[in-house]
């Protein structure tokens, strides 16, 4: 905004790099001035990231979790796109489901923990579970505001040309709510990469938020826990990244504003 | 009677024009939080097979209400619109309603726009027809774009040719070029001009802007505003090509802005 | 009589959805007692567990705790996120800089950081303070930056040329109008605080919902406190979220909508 200078292209690598520089000088000093016998220094967290590859204790606990996501986020996504198309379509039905779901919605998947455990026990169906619950209310939110913001000229305009109703979900409001939709599904999967990480905390033995908290129970390893913490925003940022190239697809692209 | 005299009287004799499409008594009556507003009243028309017809009138006057009903997206509150004699219910794709631009489908291409009505036909058959409303509009070599990258005009060529692609019976213009820059628009009514000499479907365009009117309608339907009703029909006798200073024209125009009540002089 | 059937075609309205809640709980109650000595409760064990909390009077004070960790956690996350991400959003060069740290830290889940948080802060009130606060920390600030480039540049133009200097076009321009696109925001986030302070609470503290919860199953597998417990998250949740969308409806605020 304070654009009334654009940043050289160098700058564009130089200033994150010095600002990171500078955030792990003052974490480095911090932890050296204060003292602390338990905070890790930066060099320590490299030390636990290298110990952790090495004893491939991460690859398995980073499978693990992705695993969990992929069966919850995509169960989320096999029922919750069509159920938030045919609700967008319907408003009547919409209506009627409305007042449910926003009760649903505000309960914290972790607080459905003792019911997912009755359920399914202890282990990846439980984690599968409320990684559904996580993902399941955005994506249906998404279709359901995706599918109602659809210019009307274009429902018109295929009605002109003799859609029937199927043809005209599939062929017209489908594409042209499909942005909206990806955008959901995008925030879907950051909230589902969030909670797979606190159920696993809780609820399960492996898997990157159990090697969080499993690192501080047993010995203390602060260097694992805030190794395993970096680890879960890299992987999470990733994910985020590779959603994002969907978005620059031709056929969607027009869905979203150029960005600066 | 010789024979030439009697090939002379049939050349003469008026040719009787089909009526294409009925207004009958038409009204429109809008309700909204318990309140009524009266849209359209009491409008009778009739428009020939292979005319071109103008509504004229000045904003929210329920010019494109009339036109929407038309086109089978709203239902009279009373009177009938019958189109080669059947009631208009629904929407049809003998009658293509062309909206301002905005109607372009963003998700396909050019070639996936205009081909977007013929997905029924075969393969070969589909891509003639669209490569042939290509040419017709003037877009070649945008075939594989998608209308972001288009301009204004293209992008109302582009509606122009999915429209005529499914070759309706029926065009129904709502101000289609009102999003566009003047000189554009200038050049976009002689292309307009151009397909319906070379199709002859009939043509209802919705305008407010009366040089358009006059420079493009065999008639034009002055209307007033809400409740819209229909002050005059004005038959624009001049032939095609019509030349702007010619006094026929500057007549049948100066005649329209009386009947608004503009003033001549600003 | 317009007034009448007005009414009446309301309450017609409103009966669908509670008709549909009917059924649900129907089915629910009969699905309870198809299978006899099953753990969960029906619709009317819940009722009880209600009843019993209010008697015993910890329905009050838990949720009182719950919306005193909130009401800090989130206050201080507006208080900090929000100058400071409308200050990065100006600066091109602090965005530049400061966004892969932002990009990382983003998507780690808040209960990841519960060690960290145990470490510094022991196991409370502060801790669960400090989790709120990270959880709501980074979306504000994500927020505050994309309101300031939300901004159209018309409107910062339009005021370079009246002459105003640097401070008063922040004051006068990009101030009211970044004000519509932080209400959504605030909404939102406040909506995370709530997830996060009741899986904050099943871990870290003993009071609260999240702490019902947990305490209800494991101290003799109470689980009709535990089912009642989340209808009342979830009915706060959504009161909360119907306050926040009030305070999007203010009249001097409206004017950020008007593209509907």
């Amino acid at each position: 905004m304070n654009g009334f200078s654009q940043p050289a292209k160098w700058e564009r690598l130089f200033w994150p790099l010095l600002a990171t520089a500078l955030l792990l000088a003052l974490w480095y000093y911090s932890v050296r001035w204060s003292g602390t016998k338990v905070f890790p220094s930066p060099l320590e967290v490299e030390k636990g990231l290298a110990e952790l590859l090495r004893h491939h204790v991460l690859w398995g606990d980073i499978v693990d979790s992705l695993r969990r996501v992929a069966i919850g986020y995509g169960l989320a996504v096999l029922i919750g796109v069509p159920l938030g198309l045919t609700l967008g379509w319907y408003p009547a039905l919409n209506q009627i489901v409305n007042p449910v779901m926003q009760i649903l919605r505000p309960i914290s998947p972790i607080a459905w923990i003792p019911v997912a455990i009755i359920f399914f026990g202890i282990g990846d169906r439980a984690a599968a579970f409320l990684i559904f619950l996580g993902a399941f209310f955005p994506i249906v939110v998404a279709c359901i505001n995706g599918v109602s913001n659809v210019p009307s000229v274009y429902r018109r305009a295929g009605r002109n040309f003799g859609l029937t109703p199927p043809q005209l979900l599939a062929k017209v409001l489908f594409p042209a709510a499909l942005p909206q939709i990806l955008v959901g599904l995008r925030i879907a999967l950051g909230i589902a990469w969030l909670v797979v990480v606190a159920a696993e905390m809780i609820a399960v033995d492996s898997g990157l938020g159990f090697l969080v908290i499993d690192s501080r129970n047993s010995g203390k390893r602060y260097d694992l826990v805030v190794a395993a913490i970096l680890m879960i925003g890299v992987i999470g940022l990733i994910l985020d990244v590779a959603f994002r190239r969907l978005e620059k697809l031709r056929s969607v692209r027009w869905g979203f504003r150029l960005d600066a | 009677m010789s024979r030439i005299q009697a090939i002379a009287q049939t050349m003469t004799a008026p040719v009787a024009i089909k009526t294409k499409l009925s207004v009958d008594r038409l009204s429109m009556v809008f309700e909204r939080d318990g309140t009524r507003t009266e849209v359209l009243n009491n409008i009778s028309l009739e428009v020939g097979d292979g005319e071109f017809v103008c509504l004229l009138g000045p904003s929210g006057c329920g010019k494109t209400t009339l036109l929407n009903a038309m086109a089978g997206f709203l239902s009279p509150t009373s009177g009938e619109i019958r189109v080669d004699g059947e009631p208009v219910r629904h929407p049809d794709p003998r009658r293509i309603f062309v909206f301002q631009e905005r109607g372009v489908f963003p998700w396909l291409t050019v070639e996936g726009n205009i081909g977007f009505g013929l997905s029924r036909l075969p393969r070969a058959e589909r891509e003639q027809r669209i490569a042939h409303y290509v040419k017709m509009v003037g877009l070649q070599g945008f075939e594989k774009t998608y209308p972001q990258e288009l301009s204004g005009g293209m992008k109302q060529r582009l509606e122009v040719a999915r429209a005529l692609a499914v070759n309706p019976d029926m065009l129904l213009l709502d101000e289609p070029f009102g999003a566009l820059d003047s000189i554009t628009r200038l050049v976009m009514r002689g292309e307009l001009l151009r397909i319906w000499e070379a199709e002859r479907k009939t043509i209802v365009f919705v305008t407010h802007d009366i040089d358009e009117a006059v420079q493009l309608a065999d008639r034009v339907v002055v209307m007033s505003a809400r409740p819209a009703a229909i002050q005059r029909i004005v038959d624009i006798d001049i032939p095609h090509p019509r030349d702007i200073s010619d006094p026929r024209y500057l007549e049948l125009r100066d005649g329209i802005f009386r009947q608004i009540g503009l003033a001549h002089k600003i | 009589m317009p007034g009448q059937t007005a009414a009446l075609a309301r309450l017609r309205l409103l009966l669908r959805p509670v008709a549909f809640i009917a059924v649900l709980l129907l089915l629910w109650s009969v699905a309870v007692r198809r299978a006899p000595g099953h753990l969960l409760p029906g619709p009317w064990g819940v009722v009880g567990g209600i009843v019993d909390l209010i008697r015993h009077g910890l329905l009050l004070k838990y949720v009182v705790a719950s919306l005193f960790r909130v009401t800090w956690g989130f206050i201080l996350a507006v208080v900090l996120a929000i100058p400071l991400g409308l200050a990065i959003g100006w600066y091109r060069r602090a965005e530049l800089a400061l966004n892969p740290i932002l990009q990382i830290l983003r998507p780690i889940s808040p209960l990841a950081w519960i060690p960290i948080a145990i470490l510094w802060f022991g196991v409370g009130d502060l801790a669960a303070v400090f989790l709120i606060f990270i959880g709501c920390f980074f979306p504000l600030m994500l927020t505050a930056i994309n309101a300031v480039h939300s901004v159209p540049a018309v409107y910062i133009n339009a005021g370079r040329n009246f002459g105003l200097s640097s401070a008063a076009l922040v004051r006068r321009i990009l101030y009211p109008a970044v004000v519509p696109h932080l209400i959504v925001g605030l909404r939102i986030t406040l909506g995370i605080a709530w997830l996060v302070v009741v899986a904050a609470e099943m871990i870290a503290v003993s009071s609260g919902l999240g702490f019902l919860i947990v305490d209800a199953r494991n101290a003799g597998n109470r689980y009709d406190l535990v089912v009642a417990g989340m209808l009342i998250i979830g009915l706060i949740g959504l009161l909360l979220d119907l306050g926040m969308q009030s305070l999007e409806n203010v009249r001097s605020f409206r004017w950020g909508y008007s593209e509907d």
